[in-house]
C-alpha cells in the first residue's frame, strides 16, 4: 500500500478514540441530570464535580483528535 | 491534489508572521502577529475594566455590571474551591481568566489570530499556574509540601507505590492544562474553516442551480459559531477553575 494511503486510515482509526470521550462525558453529564432529578437542591455542586470531569474525559479525546491532525498534516 | 491541499490546508490560519523582526543573541524574538494580538487582548482587557469601573455608580449600568459580573464570577470560584484564604490570589486568576478568554472570544474575529490555539502561548501560561502553586505549597507548608501525594489513610505498604503515581500526574499538570487549551481552541477553528470549505465546494458543485447547495453547510456554520463562542467561555473558565484547585492542593493539601 502507498504510503498516503496508510496515513488516511491511520487517521481514521485515530478518529475512533475520540468515541471513548464522547461515551465518556455521555455517561458524566447523564448521571449528573439523574442526580439533579432526585435532589434539584444539590444541582449547583453536582455540575461543578460533572464539569471537573467531563474535562478530564475531553482530554484524552482531544489526545486522540491531535494525534490525527498530526497524522493528517504534519 | 496535493499542492491544492497544501494551499487551502485549514492550519494555515495558525501561521505566525514576523512584523518587525529582531534577533537578541542568535534568539528570535520578533515581534509576530500572536505578540500583536496578545497586546491587543491586555490593552482591551485594561480599557473594559478600567472605563467600565470609571463611575462607579450605586446602581451599575451595561459596561458596569459586565465588569462587576466577570469579578463575582471569579471571586466565587476562589471561594467556593480554596476559601478564604484564596483572596489573596484573585488577581493571579482573574487576569488569567480575562486574558484566556478575551484571547478566545477575539480569535472568533474572522481572520484575527487566536493566541491561545499555540501550546507555546498556553504552556507559558500554565507554568506560571505550576510554578506558582510549588512556590506557594513550599512556602506555606515547606517539607510537608510532600504529603500532597501521599493521600490521607491509604495503608503504609501502598506509599511506595503510591507516590509515584501522584508525582507523575503532578509532573503532567502544565502539560495537560495547556493542552487542553491550545487543542480546543484549534479544533474548533479548523472546524469552522472546513465546514466553510464547503460553502464553497457545494455552492459550487450546485452551480447549475445557482448554488443553491451551499446554504446547507452555511447554516451549519452559523451554529458552529455559536458553539464555539460557548466553548471560548468553557475554556476559559475550565483554565482558571483548574488553577483554583490546583492552588487549593498547595494551600489546604487534603
Amino acid at each position: 500500500m502507498e504510503l498516503e494511503v496508510i496515513k488516511y486510515i491511520g487517521a481514521g482509526l485515530m478518529s475512533f478514540g475520540m468515541l471513548g470521550a464522547a461515551i465518556g462525558i455521555g455517561l458524566i453529564f447523564g448521571q449528573a441530570s439523574a442526580g439533579v432529578a432526585r435532589n434539584p437542591s444539590a444541582q449547583k455542586q453536582i455540575f461543578g464535580t460533572a464539569i471537573i470531569g467531563a474535562v478530564f474525559a475531553e482530554l484524552m479525546g482531544l489526545f486522540a483528535l491531535v494525534g490525527m491532525l498530526i497524522m493528517l498534516f504534519v | 491534489m496535493a499542492d491544492a491541499h497544501a494551499k487551502h490546508s485549514p492550519l494555515d490560519q495558525f501561521k505566525i508572521q514576523e512584523i518587525m523582526p529582531f534577533n537578541i543573541g542568535g534568539y528570535d524574538v520578533s515581534f509576530t502577529n500572536s505578540s500583536l494580538m496578545m497586546l491587543i487582548v491586555v490593552a482591551l482587557v485594561t480599557l473594559f475594566i478600567t472605563f467600565s469601573m470609571k463611575k462607579r455608580a450605586m446602581v451599575p449600568g451595561r459596561m458596569q455590571s459586565l465588569a462587576e459580573l466577570s469579578y463575582e464570577f471569579v471571586a466565587g470560584m476562589l471561594k467556593e474551591n480554596v476559601g478564604s484564604e484564596g483572596r489573596k490570589f484573585f488577581p493571579l486568576v482573574f487576569t488569567l481568566f480575562m486574558f484566556v478568554l478575551f484571547s478566545n472570544l477575539l480569535g472568533m474575529v474572522p481572520t484575527a489570530f487566536t493566541v491561545t490555539s499555540h501550546i507555546a502561548v498556553t504552556f507559558a501560561l500554565a507554568m506560571l499556574v505550576f510554578v506558582t502553586v510549588i512556590a506557594v505549597g513550599i512556602a506555606k507548608h515547606g517539607f510537608h509540601f510532600l504529603h500532597l501525594f501521599i493521600p490521607s489513610g491509604i495503608p503504609g505498604w501502598m506509599v511506595p507505590i503510591i507516590f509515584p503515581i501522584e508525582i507523575i500526574s503532578f509532573l503532567a499538570r502544565p502539560v495537560s492544562l495547556s493542552l487542553r487549551l491550545a487543542v480546543a481552541m484549534m479544533a474548533g477553528h479548523v472546524l469552522l474553516k472546513v465546514v466553510a470549505g464547503f460553502v464553497i465546494s457545494l455552492g459550487a458543485a450546485t452551480a447549475f442551480i445557482g448554488g443553491i447547495g451551499g446554504v446547507v453547510p452555511l447554516l451549519f456554520i452559523s451554529l458552529l459559531i455559536g458553539l464555539e463562542i460557548f466553548v471560548a467561555f468553557l475554556q476559559a473558565y475550565i483554565f482558571a477553575l483548574l488553577t483554583t484547585i490546583y492552588l487549593n492542593d498547595a494551600i489546604n493539601l487534603h
